[in-house]
């Protein structure tokens, strides 16, 4: 298939600091991607430039053959990519704490005009990830960690996105949680055939799990290969795999 | 009379003047939620929603005696001055305040004490500066139930006021765009991604804080008359119940309100406060609740506020 993400030779500063520096790559439909990296990587960064949070120094996104972010004053404000098609799970999950668990995910289907629709979905939700319907009442800060993340990642999916940019979806949880969290983004991507496109900080899973992987180094993409051959490089088993 | 009744007497009055407190508190603990902002215009505007009303209610009777048109004729000049109101708040966001959305706290805030200006100098310049009366659309007989009297001003002020909240929450809790404003208020950017276009949420908010500040100055203008400043120390007051109920917090204000309004009616007699230092009582209530409690009632323990 071909692809539905492409990154051209993007560059976002913070003042004076440069975060990204002429980052380009791509993401094909229907793959895994990972984009593996340090802390102050950019990692989060990139996404947030991706769905129009980081305004870009230079450079250019564009979303299924169309820009949807360049220079300032030009790209699309952050719901219109959204609407778009593209959903990002936030760094931190950034849950509706005061809400219920539903409610938040009505608010993921935010876009979707069809009520019958959006109580289908819920229904699939709480079928996929069976915590969340035992809890759909329940104020989601009484949720635990891993439990948010799901639910984040549900609220992410009620819209039905073509693209699911996912930021640290194992940050802070326990390892079990984690490959919990893991196999089920696996399964989004194989049966539901969405693209997913994730950063993540613990590079084996997620290059284990991905098709292919990029690996960026303050600001700049230093590394891209497969999955399995990331897995295996010299460099990437020194740096990010403890080998 | 027995002090009990007295005082009950008295709880009635705080309830009637409470109920409208809470209507205007809401204008700005809804906006306050959304933007992080106090707007100080909010005040201005129900002096507007009054004169609106007026206008309206005088262009539709002339002075005619209360009858049931005379009442339908009341409810339309409501429904009309929130309609103006919710657009004039919706104009007065998108200049005054939206361009300055990025800018440093203090020029909105600066900005919303020029709007309050102009609003209250501008009714002064079209209306002069005398007070006028709402005439009665009903006839205002009080009511006995045992001992305590209650004025059909003071039942209608009250039931519009239940139910406009009761509105208030059903839309906030059950529809698609009151989840939306909700969710806007607990985390902006996530909400951006949910596809929710920020801009419409925060004319929304002002549309509906400004109709409902509409409806206050109304139910306010038969007791206290309508005038260019009549805002003020209302607006003020309505303020202070939103701080006290928590800012920011929908339920907040609608008790932070009620229990002004009954604070005021009962604290005033019962300390032997003089009827020109009567203001204190909110004032003196609104410090004591900030020692205990500073976030208010139902506020959050967030470490932000200016």
């Amino acid at each position: 298939m071909g692809e539905i993400l492409r990154i051209d030779n993007i560059s976002v500063s913070y003042g004076s600091i440069r975060a990204l520096s002429d980052v380009s790559m791509s993401v094909d439909e229907g793959d895994i991607v990972s984009l593996i990296g340090a802390n102050g990587a950019g990692k989060s960064t990139l996404l947030k430039a991706i769905v129009g949070q980081e305004p870009l120094k230079k450079g250019t996104i564009s979303f299924a053959g169309e820009t949807i972010c360049q220079t300032k004053h030009h790209s699309l404000t952050t719901d219109l990519i959204a609407r778009r098609g593209i959903a990002l799970v936030p760094e931190g999950r950034h849950v509706f704490a005061d809400m219920t668990v539903e409610e938040n995910l009505d608010m993921g289907a935010f876009m979707v005009r069809d009520q019958s629709l959006i109580e289908k979905r819920k229904a699939e939700m709480y079928d996929f990830f069976p915590i969340l319907g035992a809890r759909k009442k329940q104020k989601t800060r009484s949720l635990s960690g891993g439990e948010q993340q799901m639910m984040a990642i549900a609220r992410a999916l009620m819209s039905s996105p073509r693209l699911l940019l996912l930021d640290e979806p194992g940050l802070g949880l326990a390892p079990l949680v984690v490959q919990d969290i893991f196999s089920k983004i696996k399964i989004i991507n194989e049966e539901n055939k969405v693209t997913v496109f994730l950063v993540e900080q613990n590079a084996r899973l997620a290059l284990r799990t991905s098709s292919y992987g990029y690996v960026l180094e303050n600001g700049r993409i230093v590394l891209e290969d497969k999955g399995e051959a990331l897995l295996s490089n010299e460099k990437v088993q020194k740096a990010y795999l403890g080998a | 009379m027995s002090t009990l009744t007295l005082y009950m007497q008295y709880i009635v009055n705080g309830l009637t003047l409470g109920a409208i407190y809470s209507l205007i508190a809401l204008g700005y603990t809804m906006v306050y939620g959304i933007l992080k902002f106090i707007n100080f215009a909010h005040g201005d505007i129900l002096m507007v929603g009054a004169f609106i009303g007026l206008l309206v209610y005088t262009a539709l009777t002339g002075d005619a005696s209360p009858s049931a048109w005379t009442l339908t004729a009341f409810f339309i000049s409501m429904l009309v001055s929130m309609v103006a109101c919710a657009i004039l708040g919706m104009l007065i966001e998108r200049v005054a305040y939206k361009p300055l959305r990025n800018a440093n706290r203090l020029a909105p805030l600066l900005s919303a004490i020029g709007v309050s200006f102009i609003l209250s100098n501008g009714a002064a310049w079209i209306f002069g500066t005398q007070s006028r009366r709402f005439p009665y659309p009903f006839e205002n007989e009080p009511m006995h139930i045992g001992s305590i009297s209650i004025t059909p001003h003071q039942i209608v002020v009250i039931a519009v006021s239940v139910i406009m909240m009761v509105l208030l929450t059903f839309f906030v809790n059950k529809t698609r765009m009151g989840k939306a404003m909700r969710a806007t208020s607990l985390d902006q950017p996530t909400s951006q991604l949910m596809g929710i276009n920020v801009n419409r949420v925060i004319s929304l908010t002002f549309a509906i804080g400004s109709a409902l500040a509409a409806v206050g100055g109304i139910l306010a203008a038969f007791d206290f008359r309508v005038y260019p400043s009549m805002g003020t120390m209302t607006g003020l007051k309505a303020f202070v119940a939103a701080v006290i109920g928590g800012i920011g917090n929908i339920q907040g204000a609608m008790i932070g309100g009620v229990l002004l309004g009954i604070l005021e009616a009962v604290g005033a007699p019962l300390l032997h406060i003089p009827n020109g230092m009567k203001d204190t009582v909110a004032f003196a209530v609104l410090i004591i609740v900030l020692l205990v409690k500073p976030d208010g009632i139902l506020g959050k323990n967030e470490r932000e506020k200016i």
